[in-house]
């Protein structure tokens, strides 16, 4: 997803010169290549993530397209009030642009997971959630943020995660995204759990259990109407996410099938109420916490 | 260039009514610390900034930020009377069905360049500006005027060693060192002290003046520099009505009506 970001982002500024990036001193063996293609338009703020914030409100409040990048918990908690009122209360277009969802950096420990950003943005008044999961939704929603004046989170995986979309139709922005369809369970997930639920969609395939996988890489805006049309058909859905269950993919489907006045049956899966003190990576952390496990297909077959 | 000293005390008190008024009849607060930015305030719109109110958008224009956005009934007060809204509307503060907030919304009139209240944004906010201004070959000029309780706040001195570092001599950073902060004495809260040098050490141009010395103001303001300028204007919390000045409880205190016929009083006569 990494690489797709800054490829989209290239081609982007080749096209407008508006397009900035700002890093919070990240990106080794990332951004060479766009400082040295547009070396007036990156700049290297240093580690401090408030004043970041500040600068790209004030680039953005000049004209430029704003793009900050850094680890999730620092561009999204370090300076929380610094996005809250100088990039949401005042609209400005500047896109954040985190790296690591979840466990993605499980071994560095839970200074560096990502397991609350979702709900912290989306909470935010004006502030546009992106949750691609995988290179193609990266691609295509960095494109939707350039297009979108105003401010927006995109949360991006790591890098070399395999294409999941077979047709690159484009991604419309609060649109679900149907990768299988099947009539066993709803499976939605997003972000950086993509390529499991696949695996797990994939393997029941074999058994002759049929999934609809849904794509939800944007958290908000939803299109409530499309999520309701799911809700209808009167299966068991299931989220999944690696982000906590709390205020989440699963609470943003949670909350639509609540106000639908429909009961369908419906499971959140995702990081409990909890950080991990284990050692390891994504996987092990999976394990190790005895979440985002595959289901029994006795909880959803008839 | 000549400048009409006297023409700058008359609008320094105008806005001083003004302020007593609007914090008189909305009952808020806050007037101590917009008292001792009025000098500041009317140096820099009668004399410095190069901006216009029939145009308010100029992508030239000089951009002021104020960072201590609780003093924003003198920022209301000198926006009015520099014709970027009409007087009326400052009867609109703080009051249900007004227009002017508490803090600065730039939603709410024209002038006002960004939103806040939290303290510690307006500078690395105007460190932006400054620095899309000199990218861009851009001859506006950014001036920000933070609290010294501010100077408490880290992203202060993530943004001082930015524009050190950057060499933002398109930034003009104005304290207004009151010496009193939110609950006691800045050197008893939190000491600034050596405040110049720590600024010096960051590679900023740093001049002290007195802070209600429209002379000194303006000699600073003009003055030019291959490195961001920091102004430490020493100031009195409550300047211009004696039995506010110096005290901190103005910081949140709303006059009474004896008070307040006290306080007009006092303004009038110095016109």
């Amino acid at each position: 997803m990494r690489s797709a970001f800054v490829n989209t982002l290239k081609e982007l500024a080749r096209k407008d010169e508006r397009i900035f990036l700002v890093t919070a001193d990240m990106g080794f063996s990332v951004f060479e290549s766009f400082r040295e293609e547009f070396p007036d338009r990156f700049l290297n703020t240093g580690i401090a993530e408030q004043n970041t914030v500040g600068i790209a409100a004030g680039l953005a409040m000049s004209g430029k397209i704003v793009y900050v990048y850094s680890i999730i918990p620092f561009i999204t908690m370090r300076c929380f009030e610094q996005i809250r009122l100088d990039l949401a209360y005042n609209n400005a277009n500047v896109k954040l642009v985190g790296v690591g969802a979840g466990f993605t950096y499980g071994s560095m420990g839970s200074s560096h997971h990502a397991i609350e950003d979702i709900s912290i943005m989306r909470s935010i008044p004006n502030m546009t959630v992106f949750c691609p999961g995988d290179p193609f939704e990266t691609e295509e929603l960095i494109k939707r943020s350039y297009e979108l004046p105003g401010p927006v989170y995109i949360r991006l995986g790591k890098n070399g995660e395999p294409v999941i979309h077979k047709n690159r139709n484009k991604i419309e922005i609060g649109k679900p995204i149907s990768i299988t369809e099947g009539n066993d369970l709803i499976l939605i997930t997003t972000s950086n759990t993509l390529e499991l639920a696949k695996s797990w969609v994939d393997e029941w395939g074999t058994e002759g259990i049929n999934v609809n996988l849904v794509s939800l890489p944007t958290i908000k805006p939803v299109d409530q109407l499309e999520i309701r049309k799911l809700i209808d058909r009167d299966i068991p859905i299931i989220t999944l996410e690696e982000h906590s269950i709390i205020g989440g993919l699963g609470s943003t489907i949670s909350e639509i099938i609540a106000e639908s006045g429909k009961g369908v049956k419906f499971k959140r899966m995702g990081i409990n109420d909890m950080f991990s003190h284990y050692v390891g990576g994504a996987d092990f952390q999976r394990k190790k916490l005895n979440i985002l496990q595959k289901p029994e297909k006795s909880w959803f077959l008839k | 260039m000549v400048h009409d000293l006297e023409k700058m005390q008359d609008l320094a008190q105008k806005v001083r009514i003004h302020v007593l008024d609007m914090v008189n009849y909305a009952q808020s607060s806050h007037i101590g610390a917009s008292y001792s930015i009025v000098e500041i305030l009317v140096t820099l719109y009668s004399n410095i900034l190069k901006i216009n109110p029939k145009d308010p958008d100029n992508s030239n224009r000089d951009k002021f930020i104020l960072s201590k956005a609780h003093a924003s009934c003198a920022l209301y007060a000198i926006l009015a009377e520099s014709n970027f809204f009409p007087l009326e509307t400052l009867k609109k503060y703080y009051v249900d069905g007004g227009v002017l907030p508490g803090h600065l919304d730039k939603e709410s009139a024209s002038g006002i360049e960004h939103s806040m209240g939290s303290l510690g944004h307006g500078l690395p906010f105007g460190v932006g500006l400054s620095y899309a201004n000199k990218i861009d070959h851009n001859p506006g000029q950014i001036y920000v005027l933070v609290g010294d309780g501010e100077c408490n706040e880290g992203s202060i001195w993530e943004s001082a060693m930015f524009a050190g570092h950057h060499k933002l001599n398109n930034l003009t950073v104005i304290v207004d060192y009151n010496k009193i902060q939110s609950f006691g004495r800045v050197d008893e809260v939190m000491s600034l002290e050596p405040f110049g040098e720590k600024w010096t050490s960051f590679n900023w141009d740093v001049h002290e003046i007195d802070g209600h010395d429209f002379e000194q103001l303006i000699t600073v303001l003009e003055l030019k520099s291959t490195k961001p300028k920091v102004i430490i204007a020493h100031t009195i919390k409550g300047k211009g009505v004696s039995f506010m000045e110096n005290k901190l409880e103005w910081h949140y205190k709303s006059p009474n009506p004896e008070q307040y016929d006290e306080a007009l009083k006092e303004l009038e006569n110095k016109k």
